[in-house]
């Protein structure tokens, strides 16, 4: 298990002396995997909060669609936006193929229904268990609404933490409609696949340990931030 | 603590307009060899200096290069397939194709070498005595470059290796790097060009148990995205690197290429040498 | 109060049926402007139902009600609270702001009046606390602050006291009595006798979704109409 000790004291140097490709690469994961988490979060919010509060004819068959999409595989998202995005697709003018945005739209579709899906099942048992609150109070749908988001904020910040996660580990989509084209495209997974492939297992390996490092910086942030708002009411 | 969409759409707005704000660039689409050898690490930055001109590489199999091709993603390819490569120019996907380099494929296996292929200087004999002795094959099977050139040996070996995949012969649909890691850890065979294995760090056991025959010489090409076809492709731009490419100081710059202490790529551009329809 | 109290309201053959079962049937009764009515039966009976039916959060099958008028507002002129309270996860004080931000009062108002009814209800001190840490009286109590805190015209509890200590359900029938006192009309219902027997001056008795009994409580008390009344008044009526 020498890959692995040598791979940790890897990580320390990179991260010691702040290599610049590596903080160029884990500024761009960042970057990507946040926009496309604020794009699918907003969308799939919103959908899960119409599909809580209205119903209407093939609304079930929505939601097992949704719901079936949480665990999309990225690599046929990935390829559906290529094939889409290619200048031979039918969005080929918008010429976006090989960059960034490319990478946040296959993203977004990974996310949405995660997001969607999770957040819809939060609000409805809130729904549940508010609704006559709600009903007594004479709150119209979109009033009861915001409450509700409000109400299951700490729930709905989980299922935002599993979104970023699905988007800054994934690499399939990613790869595909991204091309890890140095300085552009390049992410931290994409970067930990190339250097697999280059033999340089250490090296991926302690790419590897600072991906997961990020996550738990980030996970750990939200997790003081909810413990300090839950002990100041809520 | 609630998202505020707008602002984040809006942020995201900016971020993405920064992007395509950046100087004008092309994209190549190459081969898996290429980037795995670090040979764009070394030369874009030269390409920078000299023609102002950013080249975003995208690397991949020979054969989804060329497809990238054809559907207009890449502005000029760099390949290693020659039939393919002489296909799409005939197809009218792409023109003016320039042989700018070569290096040479090279049998890699265990040092143990069960099937004793070592021993020779003939690649197909070589590959007939590891079919022989159904000794355990690695193949790319992603039909790359070097995937294409194994298939032409062993058909070359009168050897239909498909028809024992599963069994000795593996089908990986790998790259090259992926496809040496997963070499080294089953002790198999695999064809591999020299620039990958120069800069592979996981060898293992494995060694260059064969090079040098002539069959095993392996060409990159240059080709160039017709314009024609995709009307946004920077042909401009995309001329102006092919030719500091085969420009005397962009081949020298290939020769000087160093990859532990060897030259994983020969410039070997010559004006009259050239395929195209243009 | 300024405004006109949308009591009395006329209940006139209320009946609720979900498909061949019927829930309740036929009930008509008059709820007054004031006082406690006390809404008695064993488990089952229809109580929850009848409140929710006045309430409006239900339809009933047939039957209807009359309000004295109907204001645009109807529903925000009443309040209802739920056997287990529905409490926001957010402050005690929080919870109470809620409503009266819902109802269009200004911030400084509302927090004047917040102030007033956690003093009025005891739960000045828990003010800062997570709403849904307190104990279960204290929930019964902030709930009823804030259904109380909107000054409706009328009020609805269903079974405030269950699930209580001794000492906490009688914090929560002081605190009834209170809000009756401050002019709002108090509709309870309950199974706990010596509950009603405490607070209510009027009682409604309900039996397998039909009105058995209707009138002052002191005449209820003491000589129940019929022999299921009786029963009931025994301990002998289980459902």
């Amino acid at each position: 298990m020498d890959e692995f000790s040598a791979a940790a004291s890897l990580a320390f140097t990179l991260l010691a002396k702040a290599d610049p490709t590596l903080v160029d690469i884990v500024l761009r994961s960042l970057r990507v995997s946040l926009s496309a988490l604020a794009i699918a979060g907003s969308i799939g919010l919103l959908l899960a909060a119409l599909l809580t509060v209205t119903r209407f004819t093939g609304r079930t068959l929505l939601i097992i669609g949704i719901n079936a999409a949480m665990g999309l595989p990225p690599v046929v998202v990935g390829l559906a936006v290529y094939l889409l995005l290619s200048r031979a697709g039918p969005l080929g003018d918008w010429g976006l193929l090989f960059s960034p945005t490319a990478m946040v739209i296959a993203q977004v579709v990974l996310l949405t229904p995660l997001i969607c899906g999770l957040a819809r099942q939060t609000l409805e048992d809130a729904w549940r268990e508010y609704g006559e609150l709600f009903a007594s109070l004479g709150l119209n749908h979109f009033r009861a609404l915001c409450t509700l988001l409000v109400e299951t904020r700490y729930s709905l910040l989980t299922t935002l933490l599993a979104g970023f996660g699905r988007a800054i580990s994934e690499v399939g989509a990613v790869l595909i409609v991204g091309g890890n084209i140095a300085h552009v495209t390049r992410v931290m997974t994409t970067t930990i696949a190339m250097e697999t492939s280059r033999g340089n297992l250490a090296l991926a390996l302690a790419l590897g340990f600072i991906l997961i490092l990020l996550a738990l910086i980030i996970n750990a942030g939200v997790f003081i931030t909810r413990e300090i708002a839950q002990r100041q009411g809520g | 603590m609630r998202i505020r969409p707008l602002v984040l759409v809006g942020m995201l707005c900016s971020l993405l307009q920064t992007a395509h704000a950046e100087d004008p660039y092309i994209t190549l689409s190459s081969t898996t060899s290429t980037q795995a050898s670090g040979f764009f690490d070394y030369y874009l930055p030269l390409v920078k200096a000299a023609t102002g001109i950013e080249v975003r590489v995208v690397a991949v199999g020979s054969g989804q290069a060329l497809k990238l091709g054809e559907q207009g993603d890449a502005d000029v390819l760099l390949v290693h397939d020659k039939p393919g490569e002489l296909a799409f120019v005939a197809a009218g996907h792409g023109h003016d194709r320039r042989e700018v380099m070569y290096n040479d494929f090279i049998l890699v296996g265990p040092a143990s070498d069960p099937a004793k292929v070592s021993r020779g200087k003939d690649v197909v004999q070589a590959l007939k005595t590891i079919a022989d002795n159904a000794a355990p094959f690695a193949s790319r099977a992603d039909d790359s470059g070097t995937h294409r050139t194994e298939l032409r040996l062993w058909a070359l070996a009168g050897v239909n290796a498909q028809a024992a995949s599963g069994t000795w012969y593996k089908e990986l649909g790998a790259g090259m790097g992926e496809t040496l890691n997963t070499a080294a850890g089953l002790e198999s065979y695999t064809l591999s060009d020299r620039a990958t294995w120069l800069g592979f760090g996981n060898r293992g056991t494995l060694r260059v148990l064969l090079e040098g025959d002539p069959k095993l010489f392996n060409q990159y090409s240059l080709i160039l995205v017709s314009k024609d076809r995709h009307p946004h492709v920077k042909a401009e731009a995309a001329q102006r690197f092919v030719d500091y490419m085969t420009s005397a100081a962009g081949q020298a710059a290939i020769a000087a290429f160093k990859l532990g202490g060897e030259s994983p790529f020969k410039a070997n551009y010559s004006a009259s040498v050239t395929n195209g329809s243009d | 109060m300024a405004r006109e109290s949308i009591l009395p309201l006329r209940c006139e053959g209320l009946s609720f049926r979900v498909g061949d079962l019927t829930l309740l049937q036929e009930v008509s009764f008059t709820l007054g402007q004031t006082g406690v009515t006390a809404v008695l039966g064993p488990n089952g009976a229809g109580k929850t139902l009848l409140l929710k039916l006045c309430h409006g959060l239900l339809a009933p099958s047939a039957g209807h009600l009359q309000w004295r008028y109907r204001p645009a507002d109807l529903r925000m002129r009443q309040a209802m609270v739920f056997q287990k309270p529905i409490l926001l996860r957010r402050s005690v004080a929080a919870n109470i702001e809620y409503v009266l931000r819902v109802r269009g009062m200004s911030r400084a108002e509302s927090d004047a009046r917040t102030h007033e009814m956690l003093r009025l209800t005891g739960l000045a001190e828990f003010a800062a606390r997570p709403a849904r840490a307190l104990s279960g009286g204290e929930q019964q109590r902030l709930a009823l602050a804030r259904a109380w805190a909107t000054a409706p015209d009328v009020l609805f509890l269903d079974e405030p006291g269950a699930n209580l200590d001794p000492a906490a359900a009688r914090a929560v029938e002081e605190l009834i009595c209170t809000i009756a006192a401050s002019g709002t009309k108090v509709v309870l219902a309950t199974h706990d006798l010596a509950q009603a027997r405490r607070t209510a001056q009027d009682v409604l008795f309900l039996h397998r979704g039909r009105l058995r009994a209707a009138g002052a409580a002191t005449d209820f008390f003491a000589s129940p109409p019929d022999e299921t009344a009786a029963a009931f008044l025994r301990g002998e009526l289980y459902w």
